[in-house]
């Protein structure tokens, strides 16, 4: 049995009524990664050792017939922006080379309490900053649908491992689209949780007021089993929201129950500023979707969110000047790569010297956002950018009084090639973020799901063609609307499949 | 020439026992070298920032007692600048220029005598202190290496930042004497623990001359001198017509003179903006009236009731109450012994000569407490002993710590209470004397005299009231 190709809940399941081990089943997630590893290059860290100490003791945990936790033996691979206590914590950069932080971010440890076995940290653009996961000390992780294309980022190393089948889920990080556009590009289903919802401590910031940790899957079933373990108020986390004990969410047939007994049609919104400025294979694609789910007995109908066209402007504004502040501390004094002696350095000087081995990408921001916050700029950039944020807010909340979710692609384009873009112009690369950034602006949950494939144009060769990811978009806090749509989708859609490696 | 003085003042909150944004300790003082530090305060990638709120209701209280408006919501900024002492190259600070976000603002405190005189806060604000840097070996100018101290990282600090109201130094050590006793009745900040107060001065003399910022006053004794040195400074450069220029200068305590900051401190940019992590606090109006529940009680108020309940003067309460330390041992001594008048006459006119006030703590070295000083009051109200004997005493117990009466029975220093050994003493002074006995039967102020030779033969250990009674009635007496 190819234990590998299991999904988060059968694999609980399965471990839990004794019918395979944990160990037998992170065995074999180990040898799929040594075989599938040299394609890909998800992963930063395989934590084999430790994943298999882990699996051995959830064993006869289970066998003494205690308790073993709702994602008990499921393997699931972290973003390496996110702490787990003792393994290094690179953020994909050379920065944090030696880093190993000596606490669990709540989300890890809630996972763990949870069952959840770690089998390792994945790849992504440095600091989170990249749409591509190419910005990557360790080297690009490839899509495993075409392995000279990119995943999408920067939680490429999340999506690519699970879609690879080097594990049944994953944590990434999501501050401007950086769970949902990887997800989109390989096919998986990946959710940016309302703002507030979920802990960010221990995710190393990139951009604070905007980002939350959101979870990886190959169904919308999983990513729900994730959400329900890592969501909740957290004393540590200043900024999480009040919201009790913590939410459950369901994605199964229950969701269709709950709208008959409440004789309730789901209502679907498509964006249509989401859809003119994407592909025409996507929109394509995206059309399609629409008509799934009007058959499905969803109203569907277009709709416009006209404060679209600030919203990239006032993400980068924002997004950057925090990570001006953010990365400051990384300095290499109190922690980060050895290879630097502050032997004949002045401190400024040494400062200096150190953040040279900064990446482009994050020079470049780094240098933006302290520009819009310099004093006489403040009120001219940043200000404004959340103004930008305060109207689209506005404009969304008026919209769900009508809409359940609003639909759109996740990504404009499909998945491109290793490369094309990051010689260019780095504004073009901006530019793929326009769907999914408003999200992150307003605070609302999203989530990507697999909605078709299509054939790459020009590209001789692509036998089942590249993915496309539905987005769809819910109010604040109604998750379990956005999972009921989903699952909805994902039961009718049947896209779900796995590439061949 | 108008000399415009403008202070800011930072209080580490020493009564809060945790630091600003974490669990940690803030009782760095004699500890290892970071030994207080969590992954929050060292600024681990990942940490994020937890408000204390004991602390925000301990500025609460500083801003009251200010006479500071509190507004309803506060939040924090970031303050971007590089600098080794700080974990995350950037302090947590609160800022006015986008919008009030600090805890106090538009305060006034009356100071000097009776009030007389008043200074304008313009606001006070919640921050964390920066970790410590150690010049191994010296200076920064001579250290080749520099050691890092996070201990203080995080340390709540309250910054009080006065508006530039005064002229005169005499003033703002008036006023600095009034802000240590707020917060040390507060109880928010032991003032005496080193370096838990600092005072940074900006001084312009002249109109519109340029303001010059004095810092590195490491305590508040000196910023009255380093004012003066300053003041005296530019104005011998502006009789001159040479310009002061626009700077920073730092206080040189073993020269006692300004001088130009040996680093250049170009125009920083801080790049300031409100803190993503903590969302704004909205404290709401409640928050000042339950504030104002949990002060003590405040200096004035103190005083006042000194004067009212003690029947102090205002001079005597005064001077006790300017140091919270002096107030609480007046007001122990009286739980032992209550005779407040004389008490306090002991406490202000002789105890204090023997503090050494250049001490942080003003009973360092002596060894009396209350208890001593009740008793040496009680003694002389009972004229067990007079009150030469008593101050006699007391040089004598503030260096043994031994108890007044003990001191007395061992010297024999108690009044002759006797009477029958008093009448024998007037007798051989009635014997010795003869001449001036018949003088003083003529004139009664001559009795001083023989008062005197019985003081003297009983070493001074006679009760003089009685002494002198003793006497006038022998004299009446048809001589013998």
């Amino acid at each position: 049995m190819e234990l590998f190709r299991l999904s988060a809940g059968q694999a609980a399941g399965g471990i839990k009524s004794r019918e395979f081990s944990a160990e037998e089943y992170v065995c074999q997630l180990l040898e799929r990664i040594k075989k599938v590893e040299p394609k890909v290059n998800a992963f930063v860290t395989v934590n084999s050792e430790e994943a298999l100490e882990q699996a051995r003791a959830l064993d006869k945990k289970i066998r003494d017939g205690q308790d073993a936790g709702a994602l008990a033996g499921v393997a699931l691979s972290i973003k390496d922006n996110i702490c787990v206590k003792g393994l290094r914590t690179t953020c994909a950069s050379k920065m944090l080379e030696s880093y190993v932080p000596p606490y669990d971010a709540t989300v890890v440890r809630r996972l763990k309490q949870a069952g959840a076995i770690i089998i390792g940290k994945v790849n992504l653009d440095e600091f989170a900053m990249g749409s591509t996961t190419e910005f990557s000390r360790h080297g690009p992780t490839r899509n495993p649908w075409d392995i000279s294309r990119v995943p999408g980022g920067s939680s490429g190393g999340s999506a690519a491992s699970v879609a690879a089948l080097e594990c049944a889920a994953s944590l990434g990080s999501d501050t401007g689209g950086s769970v949902r556009c990887p997800a989109s590009f390989c096919s998986v289903v990946g959710l940016k949780p309302t703002y507030g919802l979920v802990s960010r401590y221990g995710l190393v910031s990139y951009a604070n007021s905007l980002e939350q940790v959101g979870p990886v899957g190959r169904t919308v079933e999983d990513v729900a089993a994730v959400m329900n373990v890592i969501a909740g108020t957290d004393e540590h986390d200043h900024t999480t929201a009040a919201v009790g004990a913590r939410p459950v969410y369901s994605a199964g047939h229950d969701g269709g129950r709950r709208r008959q007994q409440q004789q309730q049609q789901l209502r679907v919104g498509l964006v249509k500023e989401f859809v003119e400025g994407a592909d025409s294979a996507v929109a394509k694609v995206i059309h399609s979707a629409m008509d799934t789910l009007a058959k499905q007995d969803c109203r569907c109908e277009e709709t416009s969110l006209g404060a679209v066209k600030y919203a990239l402007a006032s993400y980068y504004t924002i997004a950057m000047a925090e990570a001006s502040s953010n990365l400051a501390r990384y300095d290499n004094v109190r922690y980060g790569f050895d290879d630097l002696n502050p032997e004949g350095y002045e401190w400024n000087s040494y400062f200096a010297k150190a953040r040279s081995n900064f990446g482009e990408e994050v020079k470049r921001r780094i240098i933006v956002g302290s520009y819009v916050l310099s004093s006489g700029y403040y009120g001219k950039y940043y200000l404004k950018a959340q103004q930008v944020r305060s109207i689209l807010r506005k404009e969304l909340k008026s919209l769900f009084k009508h809409y359940d979710v609003l639909i759109g692609p996740t990504m404009p384009i499909l998945p491109f090639k290793i490369g094309e873009k990051i010689e260019d112009d780095p504004l073009k690369m901006y530019l793929v973020d326009i769907e999914t950034v408003v999200a992150n602006l307003a605070g609302n949950p999203a989530i990507s799901v697999p909605a078709g494939f299509v054939a790459a144009a020009a590209a001789a060769g692509d036998d089942g063609g590249l993915p496309v990811g539905l987005q769809m978009m819910a109010d604040e806090f109604q998750e379990q609307k956005m999972l009921d749509a989903a699952f909805l989708f994902e039961g009718a859609a049947k896209v779900q499949r796995s590439p061949e490696l | 020439m108008e000399t415009k003085i403008g202070l800011e003042i930072h209080c580490q909150l020493t009564g809060v026992k945790s630091k600003l944004f974490c669990s940690c300790s803030c009782d760095y003082r004699g500890k290892g070298a970071n030994a207080n530090v969590c992954p929050t305060c060292a600024g681990l990638p990942g940490t994020l920032p937890l408000l204390n709120r004991k602390a925000v209701e301990c500025a609460g209280m500083i801003s009251l007692a200010l006479g500071c408006k509190i507004p309803d919501e506060i939040a924090f900024y970031r303050k971007n600048y590089f600098y080794p002492d700080l974990p995350k190259n950037f302090q947590l600070t609160q800022y006015n220029a986008y919008g009030i976000t600090s805890i106090g603002v538009e305060g006034k405190l009356e100071y000097g005598d009776g009030g007389s005189k008043s200074t304008r806060i313009r606001r006070v604000q919640l921050e964390e202190d920066p970790g410590r840097l150690v010049y191994e070996g010296g200076s920064m100018e001579t250290s080749i290496y520099t050691l890092i101290d996070y201990n203080r990282a995080g340390v709540p600090l309250v910054e009080i930042v006065t508006e530039p109201d005064f002229s005169d130094p005499k003033d703002v050590r008036l006023f600095l004497d009034k802000v240590t006793s707020i917060i040390e009745h507060l109880e928010v900040c032991d003032t005496k623990l080193e370096g838990s107060v600092r005072c940074d001065a900006n001084v312009s003399v002249g109109g519109g001359g340029n303001r010059v910022e004095i810092k590195n006053v490491s305590s508040f004794a000196d910023v009255e001198k380093a004012l003066r040195y300053e003041i005296t400074r530019q104005r011998t450069m502006a009789s001159r017509d040479i310009e002061v220029k626009a700077e920073t200068r730092h206080w040189d305590d073993a020269r006692k003179v300004t001088k130009e900051s040996r680093t250049k401190e170009e125009e920083q940019d801080y790049r300031y903006f409100p803190e993503p992590d903590i969302p704004a606090v909205v404290l709401g109006s409640e928050f000042s009236s339950s504030v104002m529940q949990l002060m003590p009680e405040l200096p004035d108020a103190r005083k006042d009731r000194f004067v009212l309940d003690y029947d102090l003067s205002a001079h005597v309460a005064q001077v006790l109450i300017n140091n919270k330390e002096l107030a609480d041992f007046f007001e122990s001594a009286l739980k032992t012994y209550h005779s407040p008048k004389e008490i306090a006459n002991w406490i202000v006119t002789d105890l204090m000569g023997f503090m050494n006030e250049k001490e942080e703590r003003l009973f360092e070295g002596l060894k009396i407490g209350p208890e001593h000083v009740a008793e040496l009051a009680k003694l002389v109200d009972q004229n067990v002993i007079n009150r030469a004997t008593a101050k006699q005493i007391l040089g004598q117990i503030v260096k043994t710590g031994e108890m007044p009466s003990s001191v007395a029975k061992k010297t024999r220093a108690s009044m002759i209470d006797d009477a029958g050994a008093l009448a024998q003493a007037i007798d051989s002074v009635f014997q010795s004397e003869k001449a001036a006995v018949q003088d003083a039967r003529r004139n009664p102020n001559a009795a001083n005299f023989l008062l005197g030779k019985v003081m003297q033969l009983t070493r001074g250990r006679a009760d003089p009231k009685a002494a002198l009674e003793l006497i006038q009635k022998k004299l009446s007496e048809p001589s013998s």
